[in-house]
C-alpha cells in the first residue's frame, strides 16, 4: 500500500460512490413511520394509535377541526398547510407522504391520472345522500349553476371502477373526493373608496379604477377572472370558457397585455393574505377574491362587500380523498373521518366562516337560528355573527352579499378550471407576466 | 503505514466536504440536467429524450425579454450595492478606529437579513403605499399633489428590495478586504508625496479589488435566481427568469422549468467566469 497514488485513490473512491448510488437508486421504500409496509396485524382497539396525515391548502387545514376531530373519533390527525401549487405537487409526486389528500376538485385531472389516490366507495359514506345535488347528480334545482362552465365537481365526482383513474360521466360506486369546503367567488371592493356598487365583473378593466385593481397570478383561476371580464365588456365570446382553444387563449392573454400596458393593475396576488393585505391598505380597492379574504379584511374593520355580479360567481370547490396506500385500520379510520367531515360539526364551523357545507342539513342542527337565518337563507343578522375565533363578521340588522345560499351558489356560471390546453395556457400566462 | 496515512489524510479531510457538495449539490445538479430533456403532460413526466424543452425556450420571444429584464435587475442592483457599499466598508475600516464599535457597527448593517419575507412584504406597504409615510411626507411639504405609485409594485420597488436584501454581501467582502491593507503602505505614499486620491487609486482600490470581486459574484448569482422579492416587490407585475421557473413548477412543467435553470446555471457561470478573469480573487484567499 506504500506506493498509493492519487489517480488510484480518486479512481477507488469514485467507484465506490457509485456502487452506492446505485445501491441506494435500486432498495425498496420500506415504508413510512405512520405507514409500516410490513409488521403483523394486532388485533386489539388499535384505533386509538392510527395518526392520519392531511394535506391542504391553508385554508382549509384549521388547529380547531383537528382537534375536535381528534376528541370525537379518538386517534390522531397530522395537518400540513401548503399553497395550491404545492398540495398538488405533492399529492402528484410524493403519495407517500399523506393519507389524506385535501383539494380542490380543479386539480382533479391532474391529481387522479397519477393514480395516488384510491377512489371513495361510496357505499360507505352514510350521509351521501345528504350531500348538495349538484356535487352529485350536476342538478341544482334548474338553476344557471346546471350549464356552468369549467371542472364542475360533478363531472369529476365519479371513477368508472375501484381501481380507475378515469373519471365517469354518469354516477358510479367510486368517487374521488368527498366535499368539504367550496363557495362562490366574486368580485370585492372597498365601498369607502368605491361609492357606487359594483355590478358587473366588466368594472375591473373600467378606466375610473386604473392602476387601483388586481387579479390572481395563478393561471388556471386569472385566466376564468379575465374570461368573466372579457365577455361582459364583449371584447371576445368563448364556446366554453372552462377549456379554452389555443387562439381562445391567445386572444385573452392579447387583452390582459393591453390591459397591464394601460397600468390597470396595481398588483397581482398569488395567496390569500396578499390579496388581504393589498386590500386592507387600499393600494388596491377592486380585485377578484376569495370569501374568506373579504372576511379577514372585514374582520380589521375595514368595510369590504363581496359583490354579488350580474354575470354570475366564479365558483370552486374542494374535498378530501383517500391516499392509495391507506389500508387496514388505517383506511377504516380515513372513511370514519370522511363520514365524520358530513356529520355537521364541521359543516356548522365552515358555515360560521361564510363557506357553505356538502350537507347542509346536516350543519344547521349544529347552527343556531340566527346563524342559518343569515348565512344560509339571506336574512337580516339578528343578532351580531361572531365566526369561531371570536371575530365579529357582521353587525346585526346586515345582510350577506349575494343573499341566500340558493341565490349564490345556484348563480355560479363558471369554475376554477384545468383546461386540455394547460401547458399552453402557462405559456401565455408567462409571457403576459413578462410582458 | 505512516506513508500511507500521509497519502490519505489529505482525501480523508476533503472526505466529507466532498460527499456532502456531490450528495447535495453535484448529483441533484446533474438530475436537474437529465429531467430538462424528459417529456411532460399536465400531470406526469416520462424519461425520454427531447430537445423540445430546449428549442421551446430559445424560440420564445419571452425568454429573451425575461433574462434582458432580469439582467436589468443584476446590473441595477450591483451598480447600487456597489456605490454604497463601498463608502459604508472604506467608513468602517478607515474612519472607526476601535475594533469594538468595527464589529457593532457591521452588525448593524446586517438587520435587513434579519426579517423573514412576509414581514418584508408587510412592512414596504406603510412606507411606500399610497398612502405611505414617503408620500404622505411629500405630499405634507407640498412636492407632489397625487402619490407617486411607483414607490411600491415597480420595478424601482424590485431593485430597492434587492439592494436592501443583499447590500451585505457587498459590505462583508470589501470591509474584509479593506481591513487587510497594510496601513503602512497608505503612509509610505503620503511620505512620498502622494494626495489622497492617488492613495485611494494607486493602492486602496486595487487592494481591495479582490472584495469587489467576490461581492460582485455573491450579489450577481443571488439577482440572477430571484423570484420572491421579484413577487412581492413587483406585485407580481415584474418578469424574472426564477419567477418564470417557479410558475412552470407550480403548473408542474417540470422538465421546462429543469430547462431552465440548466440555462439559467450556465448563463450566471458565465458571468461569475467573467468577473474571475478581470479580478484574481486568490490574492484575497
Amino acid at each position: 500500500m506504500a506506493n498509493v497514488s492519487r489517480r488510484y485513490v480518486l479512481r477507488t473512491g469514485l467507484a465506490a460512490g457509485a456502487a452506492v448510488a446505485a445501491a441506494r437508486c435500486g432498495g425498496a421504500p420500506e415504508g413510512t413511520p405512520n405507514n409500516p409496509a410490513t409488521g403483523p396485524e394486532v388485533n386489539t382497539n388499535q384505533i386509538k394509535d392510527v395518526t392520519l396525515r392531511l394535506i391542504g391548502t391553508g385554508v382549509s387545514q384549521i388547529n380547531e377541526i383537528r382537534d375536535k376531530a381528534q376528541e370525537d373519533l379518538g386517534f390522531s390527525l397530522d395537518m400540513r398547510a401548503l399553497s395550491t401549487e404545492e398540495n398538488n405537487q405533492i399529492a402528484i409526486t410524493q403519495p407517500d407522504q399523506y393519507d389524506i389528500f385535501d383539494g380542490e376538485y380543479f386539480s382533479l385531472p391532474l391529481v387522479v391520472p397519477s393514480g395516488n389516490l384510491r377512489p371513495i366507495e361510496i357505499a360507505k359514506v352514510s350521509d351521501w345522500d345528504k350531500i348538495v345535488s349538484f356535487f352529485t347528480s350536476g342538478e341544482y334545482e334548474g338553476m344557471p349553476v346546471e350549464a356552468s362552465q369549467g371542472t364542475a365537481p360533478y363531472k369529476v365526482m365519479y371513477l368508472t371502477g375501484p381501481d380507475s383513474t378515469e373519471f365517469s360521466d354518469t354516477p358510479t360506486d367510486f368517487a374521488t373526493l368527498i366535499p368539504f369546503q367550496y363557495n362562490a367567488d366574486t368580485l370585492g371592493y372597498r365601498p369607502d373608496l368605491i361609492t357606487r356598487p359594483i355590478e358587473t365583473w366588466g368594472e375591473l378593466f373600467n378606466e375610473e379604477f386604473r392602476g387601483k385593481t388586481s387579479i390572481l397570478d395563478i393561471p388556471q383561476i386569472g385566466i376564468m377572472d379575465a374570461a368573466l371580464v372579457a365577455e361582459s365588456l364583449g371584447l371576445m365570446t368563448f364556446a366554453d370558457k372552462g377549456n379554452m382553444t389555443k387562439a381562445e387563449i391567445d386572444q385573452i392573454i392579447g387583452i390582459l397585455k393591453e390591459q397591464k400596458a394601460a397600468g390597470q393593475f396595481r398588483a397581482f396576488w398569488k395567496t390569500f393574505d396578499e390579496s388581504v393585505n393589498l386590500m386592507a391598505s387600499g393600494e388596491v380597492i377592486l380585485q377578484s377574491m376569495w370569501s374568506p379574504a373579504v372576511a379577514a379584511v372585514q374582520s380589521q374593520g375595514i368595510d369590504c362587500v363581496y359583490a354579488p355580479l350580474k354575470e354570475g360567481y366564479r365558483g370552486w370547490g374542494g374535498g378530501v380523498g383517500l391516499s392509495k396506500n391507506l389500508e387496514g385500520i388505517q383506511l377504516d379510520a380515513a372513511y370514519e373521518y370522511l363520514n365524520w367531515m358530513l356529520e355537521g360539526w364541521v359543516g356548522a364551523f365552515l358555515g360560521r366562516q361564510g363557506y357553505y357545507s356538502a350537507a347542509p342539513e346536516n350543519s344547521k342542527q349544529y347552527m343556531s337560528a340566527a346563524e342559518w337565518a343569515y348565512w344560509y337563507e339571506g336574512q337580516p343578522a339578528s343578532e351580531d355573527m361572531v365566526d369561531p375565533f371570536g371575530k365579529t363578521l357582521a353587525k346585526s340588522g346586515n345582510v350577506r352579499d349575494g343573499g341566500a345560499f340558493k341565490e349564490r351558489f345556484g348563480n355560479i356560471v363558471c369554475w376554477n378550471s384545468t383546461m386540455e390546453e394547460n401547458t399552453y395556457l402557462v405559456q401565455k400566462w408567462n409571457e403576459f407576466i413578462a410582458s | 503505514m505512516s506513508k500511507t496515512w500521509t497519502v490519505f489524510k489529505p482525501y480523508l479531510l476533503a472526505a466529507p466536504q466532498a460527499i456532502a457538495l456531490a450528495v447535495f449539490l453535484v448529483f441533484p445538479i446533474v438530475l436537474i440536467g437529465v429531467v430538462s430533456f424528459w417529456e411532460f403532460n399536465g400531470y406526469s413526466m416520462t424519461p425520454a429524450f427531447t430537445l423540445d424543452n430546449y428549442i421551446g425556450i430559445f424560440t420564445s420571444q419571452v425568454t429573451l425579454k425575461t433574462y434582458l429584464n432580469t439582467f436589468k435587475f443584476v446590473g441595477l442592483v450591483w451598480l447600487a450595492t456597489l456605490l454604497i457599499a463601498y463608502p459604508v466598508a472604506f467608513f468602517l475600516s478607515f474612519h472607526i478606529k476601535k475594533l469594538k464599535w468595527q464589529v457593532l457597527l457591521f452588525l448593524i448593517c446586517t438587520i435587513p437579513f434579519w426579517t423573514s419575507n412576509i414581514i418584508r412584504m408587510i412592512s414596504w406597504v406603510p412606507l411606500l403605499g399610497k398612502a405611505g409615510l414617503v408620500n404622505q411626507l411629500l405630499m405634507g411639504v407640498g412636492l407632489i399633489n397625487q402619490p407617486l405609485e411607483f414607490l411600491l409594485y415597480s420595478d424601482f420597488a424590485v431593485v430597492l428590495g434587492m439592494v436592501h436584501l443583499y447590500i451585505i454581501f457587498m459590505i462583508a467582502p470589501i470591509f474584509n478586504s479593506l481591513m487587510r491593507i497594510d496601513r503602512t503602505l497608505i503612509t509610505a505614499a503620503e511620505d512620498m508625496g502622494a494626495s489622497g486620491f492617488d492613495v485611494f487609486k494607486e493602492i486602496i482600490l486595487p487592494l481591495s479589488a479582490p472584495g469587489i470581486a467576490i461581492g460582485s459574484i455573491f450579489v450577481v448569482t443571488l439577482v440572477m435566481g430571484e423570484f420572491v422579492t421579484v413577487r412581492l416587490m413587483g406585485g407580481g407585475q415584474a418578469a424574472s427568469i426564477g419567477k418564470l421557473i417557479q410558475t412552470q413548477i407550480g403548473s408542474l412543467q417540470y422538465p421546462l422549468a429543469a430547462a431552465n435553470a440548466i440555462i439559467l446555471l450556465t448563463v450566471t457561470l458565465v458571468v461569475v467566469f467573467s468577473i474571475l478573469r478581470v479580478v484574481n480573487i486568490r490574492k484575497e484567499l
